[in-house]
């Protein structure tokens, strides 16, 4: 049976104790960012905000470090305010509202996701039934992942920007072709998992090559195709928002990091940052929810 | 070589040298617009250079023309790429031709020699071997503490899914605009896939082995080095190549939001927004090559190190 009923039966002890240590060290690594927080802006606190005749105890150190204007290191709690007060604070297509931010950078990796995958999924249906095409693009594609190909990215953006494309377009591209190779790669693979005694049987009913990916390589590449399409997100995230660096862009979490960093808000950068993460959460586990629910009924993992 | 393998040969060779004998007619340079004669001999070059990679690809055996029909295969794009350009006289700013990347990569070495320095010499190596290193100390570190592991572990995993490379601001904030600050952030990149991987090929010795270390009362130490270790190469090596194309896009990326007048990434991103294409295509003709010569000598150190593996015996 699928894990799924397995996991519901599992008891709760057990899933304190896996959860407990992971508990343990949130809790640690959000100690050490308080503790960095008051060491990183001791400096600055003793400079610019508390007197300078030397007049201030320890506590009123600790309380400077953490309300600081431009921290050197924000504490956590002024980036979960600022992050708060802009979901709240402002109507949701308002510049200063980072929802507005993360749909910009969503829509076009969304877009990009989907059009990478469809490319992907047809071109290794094309790699695996041409021996031609497998052998001479195929090589290329698996070196493709030994290199920066994100370094592309400005050169998309100027070549769709001189042929009149701008906004959604461009960032989808870079996404785009960021999803393409992992997808490509891992569907080659799955789509050549099938065993040679399982072709045979196809071969054996007189099942016609459309028939037998329909019917067994589509249904055996699932598996690789899933993790593929994990990496494929994440990576089309990075890709959309280093999209959104060049100057001229004001919309999308990337926009939104560079303008940050120009004026010292260290708060925003944070609030941005956690933003974006939140977003690859979010998007990966989407995806991997359509990967449980595609296949539950699936015996291994 | 038999009959078909020397007939497929030779139908290669002569579209190459018919390739070769085109690029000589005064249209392939520009500087005499293209007669419909000259179309048709592309067109047959075409059709000829498709057959040529499709006769290589059906051949069987040695494992050589597998590697010959992509080696074909990117010649020909290559070719294509600088005639259809220069003849239909692509602008230099959406489609540069090979060659004038080539001459840009060679009127412009001491630049691209300065940034690949900047770039690839101390943010990436630096950046690198700090954080893959520190990721397999952790690893090694917390090898015996399970209530650790089970903390970290799953966090680790998480990293994978957020745009890290984000950070590059905060960097560029504490550690100024030059190297350090792209090396803290392939530090941070590189850091996690080298802690899970380590931490994976840890578990990764079998059970007799264990056992066996265990009857010749090995201390934990020894089962260490002379077990477990070696036993976790391969998934070292593996997340080493992972780490080294990840450094190589975190150096560059973070480049992109802040950098010195050095470097690739800044290298890119300025001359595109000036629209001098052939040396932004030049920059990352070098980034490409790095990462792929990275790869090649990772592949080849692994080979040295892990010699007695399936997984390196078998190719």
């Amino acid at each position: 049976m699928g894990t799924m009923t397995e996991r519901a039966v599992k008891p709760l002890t057990d899933r304190l104790a896996a959860g407990l240590p992971v508990a343990v060290m949130l809790l640690v690594v959000l100690a050490a960012w308080y503790a960095g927080a008051w060491a990183l802006n001791a400096p600055g606190a003793i400079e610019r905000v508390l007197p300078q005749d030397g007049a201030w105890t320890w506590q009123d150190l600790l309380q400077a470090t953490m309300a600081m204007q431009r921290p050197v290191l924000p504490a956590p709690h002024q980036v979960a305010f600022d992050f708060w007060s802009s979901l709240v604070g402002w109507p949701i297509d308002s510049p200063r509202n980072l929802l507005f931010h993360v749909a910009v950078t969503a829509e076009s990796t969304l877009w990009g996701f989907v059009m990478g995958t469809l490319l992907g999924l047809v071109l290794s249906v094309c790699i695996v039934h041409s021996r031609t095409l497998n052998r001479a693009l195929l090589p290329w594609i698996v070196a493709s992942q030994t290199v920066p190909v994100l370094a592309i990215a400005p050169i998309v953006l100027v070549i769709l920007g001189s042929l009149g494309f701008s906004g959604v377009a461009p960032k989808a591209v870079i996404a785009m072709y960021l999803c393409f190779f992992p997808v490509t790669v891992a569907m080659v693979q799955g789509l050549r998992s099938p065993q040679v005694i399982e072709t045979e049987m196809m071969h054996t009913y007189a099942a016609s090559k459309w028939q037998a990916l329909w019917l067994l390589r589509l249904p055996a590449a699932l598996p690789f195709l899933f993790p593929a399409l994990r990496v494929g997100i994440a990576a089309g995230l990075v890709g959309a928002m280093v999209a959104e660096l060049p100057t001229g862009a004001v919309a999308g979490l990337g926009a939104r990091l560079l303008t940050g960093s120009y004026y010292g808000n260290t708060v925003q950068i944070w609030s941005a940052l956690v933003m974006s993460a939140l977003l690859g959460l979010t998007l990966t586990s989407v995806v991997a929810l359509i990967e449980r629910v595609v296949l539950r009924h699936r015996s291994q993992p | 070589m038999n009959r078909t393998t020397f007939k497929t040969i030779s139908l290669a060779l002569a579209s190459l040298i018919g390739g070769l004998v085109l690029m000589l007619h005064p249209s392939a340079t520009s500087e005499m617009p293209p007669s419909p004669l000259f179309w048709l001999a592309t067109i047959l070059l075409a059709v000829l250079a498709v057959q040529s990679i499709r006769r290589v690809a059906a051949l069987d055996g040695a494992r050589i023309y597998a590697s010959l029909t992509a080696a074909l295969f990117g010649v020909w794009i290559l070719y294509f790429w600088q005639l259809l350009v220069v003849v239909f006289e692509v602008p230099k700013v959406l489609l540069p031709p090979p060659s004038l990347i080539a001459q840009s990569i060679a009127s412009h070495w001491p630049t691209l020699w300065g940034d690949f320095v900047q770039t690839v010499l101390k943010a990436v190596l630096i950046g690198w071997a700090l954080g893959s290193g520190l990721g397999f100390a952790v690893a090694v570190a917390i090898d015996r503490m399970p209530f650790l592991q089970r903390g970290l572990l799953p966090l680790a995993n998480l990293t994978s899914t957020i745009p890290l490379v984000a950070v590059a601001p905060i960097a560029v904030m504490w550690f100024g605009f030059e190297w350090p600050s792209k090396a803290a952030v392939v530090v941070l990149m590189t850091f996690f896939p080298m802690l899970v991987s380590t931490l994976a090929g840890l578990k990764a010795s079998g059970k007799l082995e264990r056992e066996l270390m265990f009857s010749y009362a090995a201390s934990y130490s020894r089962t260490l080095l002379a077990l477990r270790l070696p036993a976790a190469l391969p998934f070292m090596f593996g997340a080493l190549k992972v780490n080294a194309t990840l450094a190589l896009i975190g150096a560059i990326v973070a480049e992109f939001f802040g950098s010195p007048t050095q470097g690739l990434g800044f290298r890119i991103s300025t001359e595109a927004s000036r629209m001098n294409m052939p040396l932004v295509w030049g920059a990352i003709v070098v980034a490409a090559v790095t990462g792929s010569v990275a790869y090649a000598v990772l592949v080849q150190i692994e080979r040295r190190a892990a010699f007695w593996h399936p997984s390196v015996r078998e190719s």
